[in-house]
């Protein structure tokens, strides 16, 4: 039984994905959808002891379990939100839809397709999280890229397709980048006393420590350049803001929510190769610097930025130049990054979907053009207000935790400039965040808001609610599973180092 | 037969030369499909000689694959999106040659610099590994068309994969199995992608894939 969890737990949203291809219903097609979601979340929640697969190629280590964790909830969150999203998106007869912005018309991509992609993509997200061979998590992470790309071009019009279009081109290139990273370790391994290693973790960090140090040097800024594109660093962020914005936003869910940290345990699985060979200094050198270049660049792209949706986006890279910055940080700060990836991801995944909700009732994206939402709908201008507190470090939510976790560490390291940058950095999209989001909420509902009290079907609250209320009792009390499966993997980076 | 593989890299930076100064598409896929069956072929005389018979199986898949399916699939997307040549690249086509050149430079300065493992690869193939990949790069940043741009990618892979097969990298076959896949895939959506943006653009120039900035 325990070996067959793993490959279960890829199987299941693949054969799922191409049932949803197959069948022509469209209510069995969003149970399907659900359903697997639920069966996928179980079997993550069982897979504490499950055994490697595939002759060790497959295997689920405590960090491989945290990211499949955090990508298995939300993408039952997002299903759920999913279920009646689809049922107002393609429940009426005309398929033809007025485009928001534009005024032009279009048509979405079929339903089939669009829930066959969204499993598929929770299939290559699952195999990125269970891939012990470095060649593997290379391939899955390219076809997460492939599996999501349809996704962003749901709503058939111009934008979407060019936002598609940058997804796809700017991830492949980076991708191939990091092809080019794992060539450089496999001939970093062949200095070894035993020739060439595999790329099996398992094989490679015993013997890290006999590697060509300047092979293994480019192999790491390779991979981290690479996998740091998909993850959304700055500079290398340019597709993020553009495909979060014009996918449908429980597609922005996943992808900030779940996408986002897979392509950082790409990164990860680097940094423990290099921290075994003991150069953990080179790597975390570099983390901090790309953490604190991605959230300065966020912070100025978010103060007055017009779109919410793209604000949200910069939003992303900005707590992934934290989790950088975290990881970078080592001892202490480790733990902070990985609790911050698990609560960043679940206050982004309820941000994203409230998104949804007030796009899909004022029917625009622009910031000025949304006032009074706490009047016009209550629900969801208050998970937006909570949103808002939570995403930006407030307490009692456990990314106030987390980020202090963060700032503790850098001090108690005595890294005080590096502190210092952080908090202003958090300041400036405080207050820069607050401006944006409070606005929204408070005064007078706005023409584009006035008449759509009460369309607050409860499918597209609930989801977002409980996420929001697992993100605020994690400022309250982290379980002990968690907390031993956050030190668990915590220990895999910061041991060596 | 140290000279058939020399011959064959010889080729390749030739090859990478036509991309850089032509213009016209048919062309430059026929010069794609040529370089996949000559990197489909190179591990047969540089790579590790332990499993012939799984050397064989790689070297007619990505020559299928490269050689034959991928060019194939290009051509359908250049006819549906009625495109013959690349009009006004962003960078012109004699500049192109000039950086061609210096790119050459410079990989022959990588690979004089790069202390290889001993026993495995020749200079000659990091070199002309590096510029393959860097004329790729450069494909991709200098044309406006979404076609061109999908050929400077595969001519990008094309370039790491002759990094592996000249530093005889034990690669398995699963992997690179995968890798195939996964590039076929990415070629096809790109393909559909490139229908698609000539609908709704009626032409495929990136330059106008504009409306989303600050």
């Amino acid at each position: 039984m325990a070996t067959l969890l793993i490959p279960a737990l890829v199987l299941v949203p693949l054969l799922g994905g191409i049932v949803a291809l197959i069948i022509r219903g469209d209510r069995p097609r969003r149970a399907l959808l659900a359903g697997t979601a639920v069966v996928h979340l179980l079997l993550t929640a069982g897979s504490g002891g499950a055994a490697p697969a595939l002759g060790g190629w497959l295997a689920l280590d405590p960090l491989g379990r945290l990211f499949l964790g955090i990508a298995s909830t939300l993408f039952l969150a997002a299903a759920l939100y999913g279920a009646g999203y689809l049922a107002r998106e393609t429940g009426s007869g005309d398929d033809r839809r007025r485009d928001l912005d534009e005024g032009t018309l279009f048509s979405n991509a079929p339903e089939a397709v669009f829930t066959g992609c969204l499993l598929f993509f929770l299939a290559t997200m699952t195999l990125v999280c269970v891939s012990n061979h470095l060649g593997i998590l290379w391939v899955a992470v390219e076809a997460t890229t492939l599996a999501s790309a349809p996704l962003i071009y749901f709503h058939r019009h111009h934008r979407s397709l060019e936002a598609a279009w940058k997804y796809l081109l700017i991830c492949s290139i980076g991708i191939a980048l990091a092809l080019l990273g794992n060539f450089l370790l496999a001939v970093a391994t062949k200095s070894s006393p035993r020739g060439e290693i595999p790329l099996r973790l398992d094989l490679l960090l015993p013997a890290a420590a006999s590697f060509q140090p300047m092979w293994l040097k480019a192999a790491f800024i390779f991979l981290l350049v690479g996998y740091g594109t998909k993850m959304g660093l700055a500079p290398l962020h340019t597709w993020l803001p553009d495909a979060h914005s014009e996918s449908p936003s429980l597609v922005s869910a996943l992808l900030s929510g779940a996408l986002l940290n897979c392509a950082f345990l790409g990164v990860l699985r680097a940094l423990q190769v290099l921290s075994a060979a003991g150069l953990a200094g080179f790597g975390q050198q570099l983390l901090v610097g790309f953490g604190l270049f991605s959230m300065g660049l966020a912070a100025a792209f978010i103060i007055g930025q017009p779109d919410y949706k793209r604000m949200l986006a910069y939003s992303s890279v900005e707590h992934m130049g934290i989790l950088a910055l975290g990881v970078g940080l080592g001892g202490g700060a480790v733990f902070g990054a990985l609790f911050h990836a698990v609560n960043h991801s679940l206050i982004k995944g309820m941000l994203f979907l409230v998104a949804g909700n007030i796009l899909s009732a004022a029917r625009t994206k622009t910031i000025a053009e949304v006032r009074g939402l706490s009047r016009a709908l209550p629900v969801s201008g208050a998970l937006w207000l909570a949103g808002f507190l939570a995403i930006t470090g407030t307490p009692p939510f456990g990314t106030f935790l987390s980020e202090f976790t963060i700032l503790k560490a850098a001090i108690d390291g005595g890294r005080l400039g590096v502190a210092v940058l952080y908090l202003i950095a958090l300041a400036v999209v405080f207050v820069g965040m607050c401006r944006l989001m409070l606005r929204m909420v408070q005064g007078s509902p706005s023409a584009a808001v006035a008449g759509v009290a009460g369309r607050e079907p409860w499918l597209a609250l609930a989801p977002p609610a409980l996420l929001g209320a697992l993100g605020l009792a994690l400022g309250l009390y982290v379980p002990p599973f968690l907390e031993q499966l956050l030190r668990n993997a915590a220990r895999l980076l910061e041991g060596l180092s | 037969m140290a000279h058939v593989e020399d011959l064959i890299l010889a080729l390749l930076v030739l090859s990478g030369f036509v991309f850089l100064g032509s213009s016209r598409l048919r062309f430059c896929i026929r010069t794609l499909a040529l370089q996949g069956i000559m990197i489909g072929l190179l591990p047969l005389w540089s790579g590790p000689r332990t499993l012939p018979a799984r050397a064989l199986a790689l070297a007619a898949l990505s020559i299928a694959i490269k050689g034959a399916l991928l060019p194939r699939l290009l051509e359908r997307a250049m006819r549906r999106a009625n495109v013959r040549r690349e009009v006004e690249p962003f960078i012109g086509y004699n500049a192109s040659l000039f950086v061609g050149i210096v790119c050459l430079g410079i990989s022959f300065w990588i690979a004089a610099r790069l202390p290889l493992p001993e026993a495995s690869g020749s200079s000659l193939a990091v070199m002309a590994a590096f510029f393959t990949m860097f004329s790729g790069l450069f494909v991709i940043i200098s044309r406006r068309q979404a076609l061109t741009q999908v050929l400077g990618y595969l001519v990008m892979e094309n370039g790491i994969y002759v990094f592996g097969v000249a530093l005889a990298l034990d690669t398995p076959a699963l992997v690179e199995f995968g890798v195939l896949l996964d590039v076929f895939v990415a070629v096809f959506v790109m393909g559909i992608m490139i229908f698609q943006i000539s609908r709704t653009f009626e032409h495929i120039d990136t330059d106008k894939l504009s409306a989303l900035k600050e």
